[in-house]
Protein backbone atom coordinates (compact mmCIF):
# COMPACT_ATOMS: atom_id res chain seq x y z
CA UNK A 1 0.00 0.00 0.00
CA UNK A 2 1.26 3.40 -0.87
CA UNK A 3 0.07 6.53 0.81
CA UNK A 4 1.64 8.84 -1.72
CA UNK A 5 -0.94 8.52 -4.46
CA UNK A 6 -1.41 11.71 -6.39
CA UNK A 7 1.66 13.25 -4.85
CA UNK A 8 3.90 14.76 -7.49
CA UNK A 9 7.64 14.51 -7.66
CA UNK A 10 9.99 17.30 -6.59
CA UNK A 11 10.95 19.55 -9.49
CA UNK A 12 14.64 18.71 -9.23
CA UNK A 13 13.92 14.99 -9.55
CA UNK A 14 11.68 15.58 -12.56
CA UNK A 15 14.36 17.61 -14.32
CA UNK A 16 17.11 15.09 -13.52
CA UNK A 17 14.99 12.17 -14.77
CA UNK A 18 13.97 14.04 -17.91
CA UNK A 19 17.56 15.03 -18.67
CA UNK A 20 18.65 11.43 -18.16
CA UNK A 21 16.08 10.16 -20.63
CA UNK A 22 16.97 12.86 -23.15
CA UNK A 23 20.62 11.89 -22.78
CA UNK A 24 19.62 8.33 -23.68
CA UNK A 25 17.51 9.21 -26.71
CA UNK A 26 18.82 12.32 -28.46
CA UNK A 27 22.00 10.68 -29.83
CA UNK A 28 19.96 7.97 -31.54
CA UNK A 29 17.58 10.52 -33.05
CA UNK A 30 20.58 12.38 -34.43
CA UNK A 31 21.34 9.36 -36.63
CA UNK A 32 18.05 9.94 -38.44
CA UNK A 33 18.99 13.50 -39.34
CA UNK A 34 22.44 12.54 -40.58
CA UNK A 35 20.98 9.91 -42.92
CA UNK A 36 19.55 12.80 -44.98
CA UNK A 37 22.52 15.17 -44.98
CA UNK A 38 24.06 16.33 -48.25
CA UNK A 39 27.52 16.55 -46.67
CA UNK A 40 29.83 13.72 -47.76
CA UNK A 41 33.20 14.33 -46.20
CA UNK A 42 32.64 15.42 -42.62
CA UNK A 43 30.17 15.22 -39.73
CA UNK A 44 29.34 18.91 -39.94
CA UNK A 45 26.34 20.20 -37.99
CA UNK A 46 23.89 21.62 -38.92
CA UNK A 47 23.61 19.67 -42.18
CA UNK A 48 24.14 22.00 -45.15
CA UNK A 49 21.15 20.48 -46.94
CA UNK A 50 18.82 17.51 -46.92
CA UNK A 51 18.57 14.80 -49.57
CA UNK A 52 17.29 11.27 -50.00
CA UNK A 53 19.85 10.31 -52.64
CA UNK A 54 21.93 8.25 -50.18
CA UNK A 55 19.11 5.77 -49.79
CA UNK A 56 19.35 4.99 -53.51
CA UNK A 57 23.15 4.82 -53.32
CA UNK A 58 22.96 2.41 -50.38
CA UNK A 59 20.32 0.33 -52.15
CA UNK A 60 22.74 -0.29 -55.02
CA UNK A 61 25.66 -1.34 -52.86
CA UNK A 62 26.24 -5.11 -53.15
CA UNK A 63 28.54 -5.19 -50.09
CA UNK A 64 25.75 -3.83 -47.88
CA UNK A 65 23.32 -6.43 -49.19
CA UNK A 66 25.81 -9.24 -48.67
CA UNK A 67 26.44 -8.16 -45.09
CA UNK A 68 22.72 -7.88 -44.45
CA UNK A 69 22.02 -11.31 -45.87
CA UNK A 70 24.80 -12.89 -43.80
CA UNK A 71 23.58 -11.15 -40.64
CA UNK A 72 20.01 -12.29 -41.15
CA UNK A 73 21.01 -15.88 -41.90
CA UNK A 74 23.29 -16.03 -38.86
CA UNK A 75 20.64 -14.46 -36.61
CA UNK A 76 17.91 -16.78 -37.85
CA UNK A 77 19.87 -19.98 -37.34
CA UNK A 78 21.36 -18.87 -34.02
CA UNK A 79 17.88 -17.95 -32.81
CA UNK A 80 16.53 -21.35 -33.84
CA UNK A 81 19.32 -23.16 -31.97
CA UNK A 82 18.92 -20.87 -28.95
CA UNK A 83 15.15 -21.46 -28.89
CA UNK A 84 15.59 -25.23 -28.69
CA UNK A 85 18.43 -25.21 -26.17
CA UNK A 86 17.00 -22.38 -24.04
CA UNK A 87 13.54 -23.92 -23.81
CA UNK A 88 14.88 -27.37 -22.91
CA UNK A 89 17.09 -25.87 -20.24
CA UNK A 90 14.32 -23.66 -18.83
CA UNK A 91 11.87 -26.57 -18.73
CA UNK A 92 14.36 -28.78 -16.92
CA UNK A 93 15.37 -26.13 -14.41
CA UNK A 94 11.90 -24.84 -13.58
CA UNK A 95 9.89 -28.07 -13.57
CA UNK A 96 12.15 -30.23 -11.48
CA UNK A 97 14.66 -29.96 -8.69
CA UNK A 98 17.87 -31.82 -9.14
CA UNK A 99 21.45 -31.76 -8.05
CA UNK A 100 23.48 -29.13 -9.87
CA UNK A 101 20.47 -27.01 -10.83
CA UNK A 102 22.21 -23.79 -9.78
CA UNK A 103 25.27 -24.74 -11.77
CA UNK A 104 23.15 -25.11 -14.89
CA UNK A 105 21.67 -21.62 -14.52
CA UNK A 106 25.16 -20.23 -13.99
CA UNK A 107 26.40 -22.07 -17.07
CA UNK A 108 23.67 -20.51 -19.18
CA UNK A 109 24.25 -16.98 -17.88
CA UNK A 110 28.04 -17.07 -18.01
CA UNK A 111 28.47 -16.32 -21.74
CA UNK A 112 26.74 -12.99 -21.24
CA UNK A 113 28.06 -12.21 -17.75
CA UNK A 114 31.70 -12.33 -18.81
CA UNK A 115 32.84 -9.58 -21.19
CA UNK A 116 32.23 -10.43 -24.85
CA UNK A 117 35.90 -10.23 -25.64
CA UNK A 118 36.52 -13.24 -23.40
CA UNK A 119 33.89 -15.31 -25.19
CA UNK A 120 35.34 -14.13 -28.47
CA UNK A 121 38.98 -14.84 -27.80
CA UNK A 122 38.08 -18.14 -26.12
CA UNK A 123 36.28 -19.34 -29.25
CA UNK A 124 39.04 -17.95 -31.45
CA UNK A 125 41.73 -19.82 -29.54
CA UNK A 126 39.64 -22.99 -29.49
CA UNK A 127 39.30 -22.78 -33.28
CA UNK A 128 43.04 -22.22 -33.53
CA UNK A 129 43.82 -25.21 -31.29
CA UNK A 130 41.44 -27.48 -33.16
CA UNK A 131 42.45 -26.14 -36.60
CA UNK A 132 38.87 -25.21 -37.48
CA UNK A 133 38.76 -22.71 -40.37
CA UNK A 134 36.44 -19.69 -40.10
CA UNK A 135 33.07 -20.20 -41.75
CA UNK A 136 29.42 -19.32 -41.51
CA UNK A 137 29.10 -21.95 -38.79
CA UNK A 138 31.85 -20.55 -36.59
CA UNK A 139 29.83 -17.30 -36.38
CA UNK A 140 26.65 -19.24 -35.59
CA UNK A 141 28.47 -21.24 -32.92
CA UNK A 142 29.36 -18.07 -31.02
CA UNK A 143 26.02 -16.33 -31.49
CA UNK A 144 23.89 -19.29 -30.46
CA UNK A 145 25.95 -19.64 -27.28
CA UNK A 146 25.11 -16.19 -25.93
CA UNK A 147 21.55 -16.17 -27.35
CA UNK A 148 20.54 -19.18 -25.24
CA UNK A 149 20.41 -17.02 -22.11
CA UNK A 150 17.83 -14.62 -23.57
CA UNK A 151 15.41 -17.39 -24.51
CA UNK A 152 16.13 -19.13 -21.21
CA UNK A 153 15.32 -16.02 -19.13
CA UNK A 154 12.00 -15.49 -20.88
CA UNK A 155 10.99 -19.13 -20.75
CA UNK A 156 11.94 -19.54 -17.08
CA UNK A 157 9.87 -16.49 -16.14
CA UNK A 158 6.86 -17.90 -17.97
CA UNK A 159 7.26 -21.40 -16.54
CA UNK A 160 7.30 -19.86 -13.09
CA UNK A 161 3.91 -18.27 -13.79
CA UNK A 162 2.42 -21.41 -15.31
CA UNK A 163 0.94 -23.61 -12.64
CA UNK A 164 2.13 -27.19 -12.60
CA UNK A 165 -1.38 -28.37 -11.76
CA UNK A 166 -2.46 -27.68 -15.35
CA UNK A 167 0.01 -30.25 -16.56
CA UNK A 168 -1.16 -32.70 -13.94
CA UNK A 169 -4.80 -32.07 -14.89
CA UNK A 170 -3.98 -32.77 -18.50
CA UNK A 171 -2.31 -36.03 -17.55
CA UNK A 172 -5.23 -36.97 -15.28
CA UNK A 173 -7.58 -36.44 -18.20
CA UNK A 174 -5.66 -39.03 -20.11
CA UNK A 175 -3.34 -37.00 -22.30
CA UNK A 176 0.07 -38.51 -22.82
CA UNK A 177 3.28 -36.54 -22.42
CA UNK A 178 3.43 -35.37 -26.04
CA UNK A 179 -0.22 -34.34 -26.10
CA UNK A 180 0.24 -32.41 -22.86
CA UNK A 181 3.22 -30.62 -24.36
CA UNK A 182 1.41 -29.85 -27.61
CA UNK A 183 -1.93 -28.74 -26.14
CA UNK A 184 -1.10 -27.40 -22.68
CA UNK A 185 2.55 -26.44 -22.27
CA UNK A 186 3.23 -25.01 -25.72
CA UNK A 187 0.23 -22.63 -25.88
CA UNK A 188 1.21 -21.36 -22.45
CA UNK A 189 4.81 -20.60 -23.21
CA UNK A 190 4.39 -19.66 -26.89
CA UNK A 191 4.39 -15.89 -26.45
CA UNK A 192 7.34 -16.03 -24.07
CA UNK A 193 9.27 -18.10 -26.61
CA UNK A 194 8.34 -15.70 -29.39
CA UNK A 195 9.51 -12.76 -27.27
CA UNK A 196 12.72 -14.58 -26.37
CA UNK A 197 13.27 -15.42 -30.01
CA UNK A 198 12.79 -11.79 -31.03
CA UNK A 199 15.31 -10.62 -28.46
CA UNK A 200 17.77 -13.34 -29.42
CA UNK A 201 17.44 -12.29 -33.05
CA UNK A 202 18.07 -8.65 -32.15
CA UNK A 203 21.03 -9.61 -29.98
CA UNK A 204 22.61 -11.70 -32.71
CA UNK A 205 21.87 -9.17 -35.45
CA UNK A 206 23.69 -6.48 -33.48
CA UNK A 207 26.57 -8.45 -31.98
CA UNK A 208 30.03 -7.30 -33.00
CA UNK A 209 32.61 -8.12 -30.33
CA UNK A 210 32.38 -11.92 -30.43
CA UNK A 211 31.83 -11.83 -34.20
CA UNK A 212 35.13 -10.07 -34.90
CA UNK A 213 36.85 -13.13 -33.45
CA UNK A 214 34.79 -15.80 -35.17
CA UNK A 215 34.07 -14.34 -38.61
CA UNK A 216 37.47 -14.31 -40.29
CA UNK A 217 37.05 -12.38 -43.54
CA UNK A 218 33.24 -12.51 -43.59
CA UNK A 219 31.25 -9.35 -43.01
CA UNK A 220 28.06 -9.10 -41.00
CA UNK A 221 26.31 -5.73 -40.82
CA UNK A 222 27.96 -4.74 -37.51
CA UNK A 223 31.38 -5.73 -38.86
CA UNK A 224 30.73 -3.72 -42.01
CA UNK A 225 29.85 -0.74 -39.81
CA UNK A 226 32.91 -1.23 -37.64
CA UNK A 227 35.14 -1.16 -40.72
CA UNK A 228 33.48 2.07 -41.80
CA UNK A 229 33.96 3.55 -38.34
CA UNK A 230 37.66 2.75 -38.27
CA UNK A 231 38.40 3.57 -41.91
CA UNK A 232 35.54 5.73 -43.18
CA UNK A 233 35.15 5.39 -46.95
CA UNK A 234 31.59 6.40 -47.59
CA UNK A 235 30.09 8.27 -44.69
CA UNK A 236 26.62 8.89 -46.17
CA UNK A 237 26.14 5.16 -46.80
CA UNK A 238 27.17 4.45 -43.21
CA UNK A 239 24.60 6.99 -42.00
CA UNK A 240 21.83 5.28 -43.93
CA UNK A 241 22.88 1.79 -42.78
CA UNK A 242 22.99 3.03 -39.17
CA UNK A 243 19.45 4.34 -39.48
CA UNK A 244 18.19 1.10 -41.01
CA UNK A 245 19.88 -0.91 -38.24
CA UNK A 246 18.12 1.18 -35.59
CA UNK A 247 14.77 0.53 -37.24
CA UNK A 248 15.44 -3.18 -37.76
CA UNK A 249 16.31 -3.73 -34.09
CA UNK A 250 13.47 -1.50 -32.87
CA UNK A 251 10.70 -3.76 -34.21
CA UNK A 252 11.62 -7.02 -32.44
CA UNK A 253 12.09 -5.17 -29.14
CA UNK A 254 8.70 -3.47 -29.32
CA UNK A 255 7.09 -6.75 -30.32
CA UNK A 256 8.77 -8.63 -27.48
CA UNK A 257 7.60 -5.96 -25.04
CA UNK A 258 4.07 -6.13 -26.41
CA UNK A 259 3.98 -9.93 -26.13
CA UNK A 260 5.01 -10.08 -22.49
CA UNK A 261 3.88 -6.77 -21.03
CA UNK A 262 1.13 -8.22 -18.82
CA UNK A 263 3.48 -10.63 -17.09
CA UNK A 264 5.37 -10.14 -13.87
CA UNK A 265 8.61 -10.08 -15.77
CA UNK A 266 8.74 -8.21 -19.03
CA UNK A 267 11.03 -9.44 -21.75
CA UNK A 268 14.28 -7.68 -22.30
CA UNK A 269 15.15 -6.51 -18.83
CA UNK A 270 18.34 -8.52 -19.01
CA UNK A 271 20.59 -8.28 -22.01
CA UNK B 1 -5.30 -15.70 -21.64
CA UNK B 2 -3.41 -18.87 -20.93
CA UNK B 3 -6.50 -20.87 -20.12
CA UNK B 4 -8.29 -19.82 -23.29
CA UNK B 5 -5.35 -20.88 -25.33
CA UNK B 6 -4.97 -24.15 -23.50
CA UNK B 7 -8.58 -25.25 -23.76
CA UNK B 8 -9.66 -26.95 -26.97
CA UNK B 9 -12.46 -25.16 -28.82
CA UNK B 10 -16.00 -26.22 -27.95
CA UNK B 11 -16.35 -28.08 -31.22
CA UNK B 12 -13.25 -30.18 -30.65
CA UNK B 13 -13.59 -33.39 -28.66
CA UNK B 14 -12.90 -32.79 -25.00
CA UNK B 15 -10.74 -35.86 -24.71
CA UNK B 16 -8.17 -36.53 -27.37
CA UNK B 17 -7.63 -40.09 -28.47
CA UNK B 18 -4.62 -41.64 -26.81
CA UNK B 19 -1.75 -42.26 -29.13
CA UNK B 20 -0.47 -45.77 -29.28
CA UNK B 21 2.62 -47.20 -30.87
CA UNK B 22 6.09 -45.82 -30.42
CA UNK B 23 4.92 -42.39 -29.30
CA UNK B 24 2.78 -43.87 -26.58
CA UNK B 25 5.58 -46.11 -25.46
CA UNK B 26 7.95 -43.17 -25.13
CA UNK B 27 5.33 -41.15 -23.28
CA UNK B 28 4.84 -44.01 -20.82
CA UNK B 29 8.55 -44.45 -20.40
CA UNK B 30 9.04 -40.76 -19.57
CA UNK B 31 6.15 -40.91 -17.12
CA UNK B 32 7.65 -43.89 -15.30
CA UNK B 33 11.22 -42.56 -15.42
CA UNK B 34 11.08 -38.76 -15.06
CA UNK B 35 14.87 -38.71 -14.52
CA UNK B 36 15.34 -40.03 -18.04
CA UNK B 37 13.26 -37.20 -19.48
CA UNK B 38 15.20 -34.68 -17.40
CA UNK B 39 18.46 -36.10 -18.68
CA UNK B 40 17.27 -35.95 -22.28
CA UNK B 41 16.15 -32.34 -21.83
CA UNK B 42 19.37 -31.24 -20.20
CA UNK B 43 21.74 -33.09 -22.46
CA UNK B 44 21.62 -30.83 -25.55
CA UNK B 45 22.04 -27.44 -23.79
CA UNK B 46 24.65 -28.77 -21.37
CA UNK B 47 26.61 -30.45 -24.14
CA UNK B 48 26.48 -27.31 -26.28
CA UNK B 49 27.48 -24.90 -23.53
CA UNK B 50 29.90 -27.35 -21.99
CA UNK B 51 31.76 -28.12 -25.19
CA UNK B 52 31.50 -24.85 -27.08
CA UNK B 53 31.76 -22.41 -24.21
CA UNK B 54 33.48 -24.03 -21.24
CA UNK B 55 35.70 -25.96 -23.63
CA UNK B 56 36.76 -22.73 -25.31
CA UNK B 57 37.41 -21.05 -21.98
CA UNK B 58 39.71 -23.93 -21.07
CA UNK B 59 41.41 -23.69 -24.43
CA UNK B 60 41.97 -20.03 -23.66
CA UNK B 61 43.38 -20.69 -20.19
CA UNK B 62 45.59 -23.39 -21.64
CA UNK B 63 46.96 -20.99 -24.25
CA UNK B 64 47.91 -18.48 -21.56
CA UNK B 65 50.43 -21.05 -20.27
CA UNK B 66 52.01 -21.38 -23.70
CA UNK B 67 54.57 -18.88 -24.91
CA UNK B 68 55.53 -17.29 -28.16
CA UNK B 69 58.95 -17.73 -29.72
CA UNK B 70 60.17 -14.18 -30.20
CA UNK B 71 62.26 -14.94 -33.26
CA UNK B 72 60.04 -17.23 -35.28
CA UNK B 73 56.69 -15.89 -33.97
CA UNK B 74 55.54 -19.50 -33.56
CA UNK B 75 53.65 -20.63 -30.52
CA UNK B 76 55.58 -22.94 -28.28
CA UNK B 77 53.13 -25.43 -26.81
CA UNK B 78 54.94 -26.15 -23.58
CA UNK B 79 53.82 -25.25 -20.11
CA UNK B 80 55.45 -22.03 -18.93
CA UNK B 81 54.69 -19.00 -16.76
CA UNK B 82 56.75 -16.75 -19.03
CA UNK B 83 53.65 -15.16 -20.60
CA UNK B 84 52.34 -14.13 -17.20
CA UNK B 85 55.77 -12.63 -16.55
CA UNK B 86 55.37 -10.57 -19.74
CA UNK B 87 51.98 -9.45 -18.48
CA UNK B 88 53.62 -7.81 -15.46
CA UNK B 89 55.74 -5.44 -17.55
CA UNK B 90 55.23 -1.78 -16.67
CA UNK B 91 53.53 -0.97 -19.98
CA UNK B 92 50.98 -3.75 -19.49
CA UNK B 93 50.35 -2.83 -15.85
CA UNK B 94 49.65 0.69 -17.10
CA UNK B 95 47.00 -0.67 -19.43
CA UNK B 96 45.37 -2.63 -16.63
CA UNK B 97 45.40 0.33 -14.24
CA UNK B 98 43.99 2.67 -16.91
CA UNK B 99 41.15 0.27 -17.70
CA UNK B 100 40.22 -0.34 -14.07
CA UNK B 101 40.23 3.42 -13.32
CA UNK B 102 38.01 4.05 -16.33
CA UNK B 103 35.65 1.23 -15.31
CA UNK B 104 35.37 2.65 -11.78
CA UNK B 105 34.68 6.20 -12.99
CA UNK B 106 32.14 5.00 -15.55
CA UNK B 107 30.37 2.95 -12.88
CA UNK B 108 30.23 5.93 -10.51
CA UNK B 109 28.88 8.30 -13.16
CA UNK B 110 26.27 5.81 -14.38
CA UNK B 111 25.04 5.33 -10.82
CA UNK B 112 24.65 9.10 -10.36
CA UNK B 113 22.77 9.58 -13.63
CA UNK B 114 20.72 6.40 -13.25
CA UNK B 115 19.40 7.11 -9.77
CA UNK B 116 16.93 9.95 -10.55
CA UNK B 117 15.52 8.09 -13.57
CA UNK B 118 15.14 4.87 -11.60
CA UNK B 119 13.66 6.66 -8.58
CA UNK B 120 11.15 8.61 -10.64
CA UNK B 121 10.12 5.49 -12.56
CA UNK B 122 9.79 3.42 -9.38
CA UNK B 123 7.99 5.91 -7.15
CA UNK B 124 6.12 8.46 -9.22
CA UNK B 125 5.49 7.03 -12.69
CA UNK B 126 2.17 5.21 -12.97
CA UNK B 127 0.24 3.49 -15.75
CA UNK B 128 1.07 4.91 -19.13
CA UNK B 129 4.07 6.86 -17.84
CA UNK B 130 5.48 3.75 -16.26
CA UNK B 131 5.33 1.91 -19.60
CA UNK B 132 6.90 4.92 -21.29
CA UNK B 133 9.76 4.99 -18.80
CA UNK B 134 10.25 1.27 -19.23
CA UNK B 135 10.45 1.50 -23.00
CA UNK B 136 12.52 4.66 -22.62
CA UNK B 137 15.22 2.61 -20.94
CA UNK B 138 14.68 -0.58 -22.91
CA UNK B 139 14.98 0.88 -26.41
CA UNK B 140 18.42 2.45 -25.88
CA UNK B 141 19.52 -0.74 -24.10
CA UNK B 142 18.69 -2.85 -27.14
CA UNK B 143 19.57 -0.34 -29.84
CA UNK B 144 22.57 -1.29 -31.86
CA UNK B 145 25.78 -0.83 -29.89
CA UNK B 146 27.74 0.32 -32.93
CA UNK B 147 25.08 2.80 -33.95
CA UNK B 148 25.24 4.31 -30.48
CA UNK B 149 29.00 4.62 -30.70
CA UNK B 150 28.65 6.06 -34.19
CA UNK B 151 26.12 8.61 -32.97
CA UNK B 152 28.66 9.84 -30.44
CA UNK B 153 31.33 10.08 -33.09
CA UNK B 154 28.97 12.46 -34.89
CA UNK B 155 28.27 14.42 -31.71
CA UNK B 156 31.84 14.72 -30.47
CA UNK B 157 33.46 15.46 -33.85
CA UNK B 158 35.16 18.83 -34.03
CA UNK B 159 32.66 20.07 -36.60
CA UNK B 160 29.79 18.26 -34.83
CA UNK B 161 26.69 19.30 -32.95
CA UNK B 162 28.29 19.72 -29.53
CA UNK B 163 30.83 22.30 -30.69
CA UNK B 164 28.06 24.04 -32.64
CA UNK B 165 25.80 24.12 -29.58
CA UNK B 166 28.52 25.44 -27.29
CA UNK B 167 29.40 28.04 -29.92
CA UNK B 168 25.79 29.23 -30.00
CA UNK B 169 25.80 29.49 -26.21
CA UNK B 170 29.15 31.31 -26.21
CA UNK B 171 30.60 28.55 -24.07
CA UNK B 172 33.37 27.37 -26.41
CA UNK B 173 35.96 28.60 -23.91
CA UNK B 174 34.76 25.93 -21.45
CA UNK B 175 35.37 23.19 -24.02
CA UNK B 176 38.76 24.62 -25.03
CA UNK B 177 39.75 24.96 -21.40
CA UNK B 178 38.78 21.37 -20.68
CA UNK B 179 40.59 20.04 -23.76
CA UNK B 180 43.78 21.84 -22.80
CA UNK B 181 43.92 19.93 -19.50
CA UNK B 182 46.44 17.10 -19.29
CA UNK B 183 45.23 13.45 -19.39
CA UNK B 184 41.51 14.19 -19.89
CA UNK B 185 42.07 16.65 -22.75
CA UNK B 186 43.19 16.25 -26.33
CA UNK B 187 42.82 17.71 -29.82
CA UNK B 188 39.07 17.24 -29.79
CA UNK B 189 36.61 15.41 -27.59
CA UNK B 190 36.52 12.45 -29.98
CA UNK B 191 40.21 11.75 -29.40
CA UNK B 192 40.29 12.27 -25.64
CA UNK B 193 39.68 10.17 -22.53
CA UNK B 194 36.75 12.46 -21.76
CA UNK B 195 35.10 11.32 -24.99
CA UNK B 196 35.77 7.66 -24.18
CA UNK B 197 34.31 8.20 -20.73
CA UNK B 198 31.11 9.87 -22.03
CA UNK B 199 30.48 7.13 -24.56
CA UNK B 200 31.06 4.37 -22.00
CA UNK B 201 28.60 6.01 -19.60
CA UNK B 202 26.06 6.45 -22.39
CA UNK B 203 26.27 2.90 -23.66
CA UNK B 204 26.14 1.15 -20.27
CA UNK B 205 23.71 3.49 -18.50
CA UNK B 206 20.55 1.39 -19.13
CA UNK B 207 22.30 -1.60 -17.52
CA UNK B 208 22.51 0.46 -14.33
CA UNK B 209 19.00 1.94 -14.42
CA UNK B 210 17.11 -1.38 -14.53
CA UNK B 211 18.50 -3.05 -11.38
CA UNK B 212 18.43 0.22 -9.40
CA UNK B 213 14.80 0.64 -10.38
CA UNK B 214 14.08 -2.95 -9.38
CA UNK B 215 15.63 -2.30 -5.96
CA UNK B 216 13.73 0.98 -5.50
CA UNK B 217 10.40 -0.62 -6.49
CA UNK B 218 10.72 -2.67 -3.32
CA UNK B 219 11.10 0.36 -1.03
CA UNK B 220 7.67 1.12 0.44
CA UNK B 221 6.70 4.77 -0.10
CA UNK B 222 5.62 5.20 3.50
CA UNK B 223 9.18 4.51 4.61
CA UNK B 224 10.26 7.73 2.91
CA UNK B 225 7.28 9.55 4.40
CA UNK B 226 7.97 8.22 7.86
CA UNK B 227 11.50 9.50 7.56
CA UNK B 228 10.37 13.01 6.69
CA UNK B 229 7.61 12.91 9.32
CA UNK B 230 10.31 12.19 11.86
CA UNK B 231 12.05 15.38 10.83
CA UNK B 232 14.67 14.22 8.34
CA UNK B 233 15.54 16.60 5.53
CA UNK B 234 15.31 15.18 1.97
CA UNK B 235 19.09 14.84 2.02
CA UNK B 236 19.02 12.88 5.27
CA UNK B 237 16.21 10.68 3.98
CA UNK B 238 18.28 9.95 0.92
CA UNK B 239 21.48 9.06 2.72
CA UNK B 240 19.89 7.14 5.62
CA UNK B 241 16.88 5.47 4.02
CA UNK B 242 16.87 5.43 0.23
CA UNK B 243 20.54 4.96 -0.53
CA UNK B 244 21.13 1.96 1.76
CA UNK B 245 18.04 0.26 0.35
CA UNK B 246 19.04 1.01 -3.24
CA UNK B 247 22.63 -0.09 -2.73
CA UNK B 248 22.15 -3.76 -3.69
CA UNK B 249 20.61 -2.55 -6.96
CA UNK B 250 23.47 -0.17 -7.59
CA UNK B 251 25.99 -2.94 -6.93
CA UNK B 252 24.07 -5.25 -9.26
CA UNK B 253 24.13 -2.59 -11.98
CA UNK B 254 27.79 -1.91 -11.38
CA UNK B 255 28.56 -5.55 -12.16
CA UNK B 256 27.46 -4.82 -15.73
CA UNK B 257 29.00 -1.37 -16.12
CA UNK B 258 32.29 -2.54 -14.63
CA UNK B 259 32.52 -5.83 -16.49
CA UNK B 260 31.47 -4.35 -19.82
CA UNK B 261 33.96 -1.49 -19.56
CA UNK B 262 36.75 -3.90 -18.64
CA UNK B 263 36.17 -6.00 -21.73
CA UNK B 264 35.32 -3.40 -24.35
CA UNK B 265 37.78 -2.69 -27.10
CA UNK B 266 35.66 -0.94 -29.71
CA UNK B 267 34.72 2.26 -27.90
CA UNK B 268 38.28 3.28 -26.93
CA UNK B 269 39.43 2.40 -30.44
CA UNK B 270 36.87 4.62 -32.16
CA UNK B 271 36.58 7.41 -29.63
CA UNK B 272 39.69 7.87 -27.58
CA UNK B 273 43.41 8.33 -27.50
CA UNK B 274 46.03 5.95 -28.84
CA UNK B 275 46.73 4.65 -25.34
CA UNK B 276 45.37 1.12 -24.99
CA UNK B 277 42.75 -0.47 -22.78
CA UNK B 278 42.72 -4.18 -21.81
CA UNK B 279 40.30 -5.09 -24.59
CA UNK B 280 42.42 -3.37 -27.23
CA UNK B 281 45.56 -5.04 -25.89
CA UNK B 282 43.88 -8.44 -26.19
CA UNK B 283 42.69 -7.65 -29.68
CA UNK B 284 46.00 -6.38 -31.00
CA UNK B 285 47.97 -9.20 -29.34
CA UNK B 286 45.83 -11.89 -30.95
CA UNK B 287 45.48 -10.08 -34.28
CA UNK B 288 48.44 -8.12 -35.58
CA UNK B 289 50.98 -9.43 -33.09
CA UNK B 290 49.74 -13.02 -33.34
CA UNK B 291 50.65 -13.51 -29.70
CA UNK B 292 47.64 -15.53 -28.56
CA UNK B 293 49.29 -16.61 -25.27
CA UNK B 294 49.72 -13.01 -24.15
CA UNK B 295 46.20 -12.14 -25.33
CA UNK B 296 44.91 -15.07 -23.30
CA UNK B 297 46.86 -13.98 -20.24
CA UNK B 298 45.40 -10.48 -20.63
CA UNK B 299 41.84 -11.83 -20.57
CA UNK B 300 42.59 -13.59 -17.31
CA UNK B 301 42.85 -10.11 -15.71
CA UNK B 302 39.18 -9.13 -16.18
CA UNK B 303 38.12 -12.68 -15.26
CA UNK B 304 40.00 -12.44 -11.96
CA UNK B 305 38.81 -8.89 -11.25
CA UNK B 306 35.21 -9.83 -12.01
CA UNK B 307 35.57 -12.96 -9.87
CA UNK B 308 36.45 -10.83 -6.85
CA UNK B 309 33.81 -8.27 -7.79
CA UNK B 310 31.07 -10.89 -8.02
CA UNK B 311 32.17 -12.42 -4.73
CA UNK B 312 31.94 -9.03 -3.02
CA UNK B 313 28.63 -8.26 -4.71
CA UNK B 314 27.15 -11.54 -3.56
CA UNK B 315 28.11 -10.72 0.01
CA UNK B 316 26.25 -7.41 -0.30
CA UNK B 317 23.12 -9.18 -1.51
CA UNK B 318 23.32 -7.72 -4.99
CA UNK B 319 22.06 -10.86 -6.69
CA UNK B 320 18.66 -10.55 -5.06
CA UNK B 321 18.27 -7.24 -6.90
CA UNK B 322 18.95 -8.70 -10.33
Amino acid sequence: MRSDRGQSAPLGLKIAAACGLLFLHLPILLIFVYAFTTEEKSFVWPPPGLTTQWFAVTWNRPDVWEALSLSIRVAAISTAIALVLGTLCAAAVSQTRFFGRETISLLVILPIALPGIITGIALRSAFALADIPFSFWTIVLGHATFCVVVVYNNAVARFRRTSGSMIEASMDLGADGFQTFRHVVLPNIATALLAGGMLAFALSFDEVIVTTFTAGQQQTVPIWMLEELIRPRQRPVTNVVAMVVVLVTLLPILLAYYLTRDGDQIAGSGK
Amino acid sequence: MSLDAAMPRATAPAILPGSGGLRGAFSDLFWRRPKLLLLLMLLPPVLWLGIVYIGSLFALLLQSFFSIDEFSGLINREFTLKTYGDLLQAANLDIILRTVTMAALVTLASAVIAFPIAYYAARYARGRWKALFYLGVMLPLWSSYLVKVYAWKLILAKEGILTWLLGKLNLLWVLDGWLSLPIVGGNSLSVSFTGTFIVFVYVWLPFMILPVQAALERVPGNLVEASSDLGASPGQTFSNVLFPLALPGIVAGSIFTFSLTLGDYIIPQIIGTSRLFIGQAVYSQQGTAGNIPLAAAFTVVPIVIMGFYLWGAKRMGAFDAL
